[in-house]
């Protein structure tokens, strides 16, 4: 921020049009309000909404209305959702950690644009374009038991058939491998543009002191790509707590909620049960960690912006 | 940049790539595969199996595919037009002028990077439910017609503009509106570009907002029409649950390959960042 204060200070008494501008309060709030009504009734109002939910206590048959914790403590109580929150913990690890070694390695190694590289840049790209829904879909073969494609070629090599979206032990992880195969190559990018934009000299001051290419990666690349981690992570997790489509389709949270992850659990808990307010009081712990990433991103997207400027 | 100097090392590498991106696609080719032959063929990897479009025009037939297509073009049509239109008059309010409160509201806006309407579906579906836009295009649509992120984004392109440019626009009689239509628009324009290409990739993909808030065939985008015919309408005929995923997302691989620097370098610079 401080950064563009300064620069506001400096061209500012320069220049006579820019005081002028800056006396249009009136004007500069007209250009905001269209974008503050729809941020008003779409995103603060449904917060409150859901805040108010959350702590309003209803009893069946009766009109009167208390407020107060219930519903946190119904939901704390609740072993399926105790199961969504494990569940997306294992999730979370489970994607965002292989996904960023995946993208990382792919960038390194697609980095020089050469024809091979830039070919297979293409390919691994195209999961990220497909809609997760497609994805899914696709992946309903891939994990079919025993003709599907993962245990027909599993099979060649003599491993037994295993139910990859029937088994609760294992469907989780199926989940997982789709999410890393959709997300790896998005991820790739933001280490490809990290990785431009390490300077070429101080690779060759590393090499000229003898560094080894090991010691160059750790010592001057990956310090380097620090921003560009953080803000990976970020994103990453925020998917991990916004997207379900493939839940949607391929499992609906089961078997026995060993895939139920915590935003199907409220989608559940308001769309199946009708409990809204054990929906709304998970909504606030979701949106509660949200609050917590979105802290940290706002530092990382920051830095990414003074880093790049 | 020769990091690398040892050639085996480097052959080693380019053999794992290839085996890479072979595995990384094979789903992809598979589906193609099934798509293009007789469901005869669905699982046997016959080299002389005839090709046939007979699968597309099944899945065109079983289910209103032109009807989801139309409705995701609106949909995407109308949430980007709406995101940039009004992401630049708030993000050029936010950079160019000063007032009372300015940063505070920028931070407020902020809030918002992070919080996507699906977690707060269930509060926005009452607010369709008074507003009447249960199952209707515009109960899609408004919760995203504007980005906190889109407003961002423009912001730190418009501060990058020169001042001096703006008061040549002054000078020459440009009223403020003119100076945000003949200076910062120009200037924004591959901002414009790679920010709407992305959101465009992003809402064409979009599903569980959408399935929440329509349960007609009339309203439906494709990813929720995709969703039903593959779960409940087919049964098991991969032939044609494989041709119609291919539909679905075949527009944006085409325009992704036919634009692939340009989609690159969007996703890059406007890809949430």
């Amino acid at each position: 921020m401080t950064a563009i204060e300064a620069t506001d200070a400096y061209t500012g008494p320069a220049s006579r049009a820019a005081v002028i501008v800056r006396r249009h309060t009136g004007l500069a709030l007209t250009l905001l309000a269209p974008s503050l009504v729809f941020l008003v009734l779409f995103t603060y109002w449904p917060i409150v909404q859901v805040a108010l939910d959350a702590a309003t206590l209803t009893t069946f048959g009766s009109k009167s209305v208390s407020y107060g914790f219930g519903n946190f403590a119904r939901l704390f109580g609740d072993p399926a959702f105790a199961h969504a929150v494990s569940n997306n913990l294992i999730y979370a690890v489970g994607t965002v950690v292989p996904s960023i070694a995946l993208a990382l390695a792919l960038a390194l190694g697609l980095e020089e644009a050469t024809g091979i590289a830039t070919t297979i840049r293409t390919v691994v790209f195209f999961p990220v374009l497909i809609p997760l829904v497609a994805a899914a879909a696709l992946f309903l073969f891939v994990f079919l038991p025993g003709i599907g494609l993962l245990d027909h070629h599993l099979a060649k090599l003599g491993a037994p058939r295993t139910n990859w979206l029937g088994d609760p032990d294992v469907a989780l992880w199926s989940l997982i491998g789709l999410t890393v195969w959709k997300n790896a190559a998005y991820y790739m990018l933001f280490f490809l543009a990290g990785l431009q934009s390490i300077p070429a000299d101080l690779y060759e001051a590393s090499r000229i002191e003898g560094a080894s290419a090991m010691q160059r990666f750790v010592r001057v690349t990956l310090p380097l790509l620090g921003p560009t981690f953080a803000f990976v992570v970020v994103i990453a997790l925020v998917n991990v707590v916004t997207q379900v489509d493939h839940v949607v389709v391929l499992t609906k949270g089961g078997p026995s909620d060993s895939t139920n992850l915590v935003l199907y659990y409220i989608y559940q808990q308001a769309h199946e049960n009708y409990d809204t307010g054990k929906a709304a009081a998970a909504t606030v712990v979701s949106l509660t960690a949200l609050a917590a990433l979105s802290v940290l991103s706002l530092r990382t997207l920051e830095r990414a912006v003074h880093y790049e400027t | 940049m020769n990091r690398r100097t040892h050639p085996l090392v480097a052959a080693i590498e380019t053999a794992f790539a290839w085996a890479l991106g072979l595995a990384w696609l094979a789903p992809l080719l598979y589906a193609v595969w099934t798509a293009f032959h007789p469901p005869a063929f669905a699982t046997r990897f016959d080299l002389g199996a005839p090709l046939t479009l007979e699968n597309f025009h099944r899945a065109w037939e079983a289910a209103p595919f032109a009807r989801y297509f139309l409705n995701t073009v609106v949909i995407v049509a109308l949430i980007v037009a709406s995101q940039i239109v009004l992401g630049t008059l708030a993000a050029f309010a936010l950079a160019r002028f000063t007032f009372r409160g300015r940063d505070l509201l920028f931070a407020v806006i902020l809030l918002q990077l992070m919080i996507a309407p699906e977690i707060l579906a269930v509060a926005n579906y009452r607010t369709m439910k008074a507003l009447g836009a249960v199952d209707t295009i515009w109960g899609i649509v408004l919760p995203y017609l504007t980005s906190a992120f889109g407003i961002f984004l423009l912001r730190q392109t418009f501060r990058t503009v020169p001042q001096d440019l703006e008061d040549a626009a002054r000078i020459e009689g440009c009223g403020t509106l003119g100076v945000l239509w003949r200076v910062y628009v120009p200037a924004a324009r591959p901002v414009h570009l790679a920010y709407g290409l992305v959101q465009a990739s992003w809402h064409w993909n979009n599903f569980l907002w959408p399935l929440i808030i329509t349960n007609s065939v009339e309203n439906r985008p494709l990813t929720v029409g995709l969703s039903v015919f593959a779960s409940v309408d087919q049964g098991i005929d991969w032939s044609v649950i494989t041709a119609a995923t291919l539909m679905t997302s075949a527009p944006l691989l085409l325009a992704f390959l036919v634009f692939q620097r340009r989609f690159v370098q969007s996703f890059m610079s406007a890809g949430l960042r």
